[in-house]
């Protein structure tokens, strides 16, 4: 995938460049699971685009009266349907860039940037 | 497939004329012959044998009931369940009772079978044939729609449309929520716009055609989602008729639109109201207080007066 080669490229240039911005993210894998939350609200994602690293688990909850789902753009990952304060949780392990929506109410988009 | 002859048709719904075309009846509630509460099933061997199917010879009328939303228990209604019997509850009353029954789609609310079932109980109260069209809380489910075509979809086409005719008029029935895509609207397909062509191909230009599916098939608020982005290729093929009328769910609310021969309608819910397109921050569930809930909720009849004269709707509120 072009995305994760850009990623990919920009790791091994950042390597080369800056050693010691590498071992930020070695370090970060060391620690406990980490974890990012989305609101579903007012048929909205928020925030839109989050950026994480590697390894974090994106946690949607609907706030809104009407269900709503979480489908990736490319179809890698989809969620049922989800409920009035229900949630829907994924782990992000490989870096790029994750477009998804909700195939209930597709004007609603939203996007996830894996950044190791 | 020619569908003006004139057989005498049957009263008060000409079976015949209503399977003829052979487009997705067995997967309708058509199939379903209440007789001493029995249901029983016709096959297309049979429907056909019976002969072809009758010219309009007499007036008719049909009901459309829409987003019924079987299992929505918020605030905006706590209790679809009452609201979508108290439909029932009119259909039944009505002066002349409807040939046959078209619901537009978001049936359930979460594409649950517990909720198909429950709707199917609580319109099993109507001794009329229910057609119906998926909306997208329909297709909800993991196997994204299977639930529903499990329910309604035997013997139709692709992912739940068919046609069917009824005292010379054209019924066509579309889905338009099984692909939506990010950013866009409702869409119809390829695969369904082709099969449309060959349908409409043995239609003549004067018969009347009723086209219905859940989402608008005219924009009528794109940043919503409501309209179809394909819905022109359609539009398209039903330009040469002399009347097409083209009825929706999915906005609960009443709108109206012409355009040359083509009238656009949706209709009210059976179960909640939604905000005017750009009324408010989103197309959510609208909350009213319980006394006005009753003039946001109702039901369309539609009266087919035999000759040239348009198709006349009736919005009634519960109210």
């Amino acid at each position: 995938m072009p995305v994760l080669s850009y990623f990919g490229r920009f790791a091994f240039l950042a390597a080369l460049a800056v050693p010691a911005v590498l071992v930020l993210p070695r370090a970060a894998a060391a620690v406990p699971a980490k974890a990012q939350k989305v609101a579903i609200d007012n048929f909205a994602f928020a925030p839109q685009v989050i950026m994480v690293a590697p390894g974090t688990t994106v946690t949607w909850t609907n706030d809104d009266e009407d269900p709503h789902t979480v489908t990736a753009t490319d179809k890698s990952f989809h969620s049922a349907a989800i409920d009035t304060d229900e949630s829907y949780s994924f782990t992000f392990t490989r870096p790029g860039e994750y477009a998804y929506f909700c195939s209930l109410h597709p004007h609603m988009t939203g996007k996830v940037i894996v950044k190791g | 497939m020619d569908h003006n002859h004139d057989h005498p048709h049957e009263s008060p719904l000409n079976r015949r004329s209503l399977l003829t075309r052979c487009a997705g009846w067995a997967g309708t509630a058509a199939i379903y012959n209440m007789a001493g509460g029995i249901v029983s099933s016709i096959s297309l061997e049979a429907a056909l044998a019976a002969g072809k199917p009758a010219a309009r010879t007499k007036s008719f009328t049909f009901v459309q009931i829409s987003d019924t939303h079987i299992g929505f228990d918020k605030a905006a209604n706590s209790n679809v369940h009452a609201t979508a019997v108290q439909a029932v509850e009119r259909i039944k009353a009505m002066p002349v009772k409807p040939d046959l029954i078209l619901h537009t789609g978001d049936i359930t609310h979460l594409s649950k079978d517990d909720q198909f079932d429950d709707a199917r109980q609580i319109l099993s109260g109507l001794d009329v044939p229910i057609f119906y069209v998926p909306g997208e809380h329909d297709f909800l489910d993991e196997g994204q729609g299977k639930t529903f075509l499990s329910h309604y979809g035997r013997g139709t086409h692709g992912l739940g449309w068919y046609s069917f005719d009824h005292d010379g008029v054209h019924f066509v029935a579309l889905n338009n929520v099984a692909a939506l895509k990010p950013a866009g609207m409702a869409h119809l397909g390829d695969d369904q716009i082709a099969w449309l062509k060959k349908d409409l191909a043995g239609v003549p230009s004067s018969a009347p055609v009723v086209v219905f599916a859940h989402i608008p098939l005219w924009t009528v608020y794109e940043a919503w989602g409501w309209g179809t982005d394909d819905a022109g290729q359609a539009l398209a093929l039903l330009r040469r008729f002399g009347s097409v009328t083209i009825l929706n769910g999915h906005i609960h609310q009443v709108l109206h639109k012409m355009e040359g021969n083509v009238s656009f309608h949706s209709a009210r819910s059976t179960a909640y109201p939604q905000p005017a397109p750009g009324a408010a921050p989103s197309p959510g569930p609208l909350k009213v207080p319980a006394e006005q809930l009753p003039s946001m909720l109702g039901i369309r009849t539609a009266n087919f007066v035999h000759g040239n004269g348009p198709i006349a709707l009736i919005d009634a509120s519960f109210a």
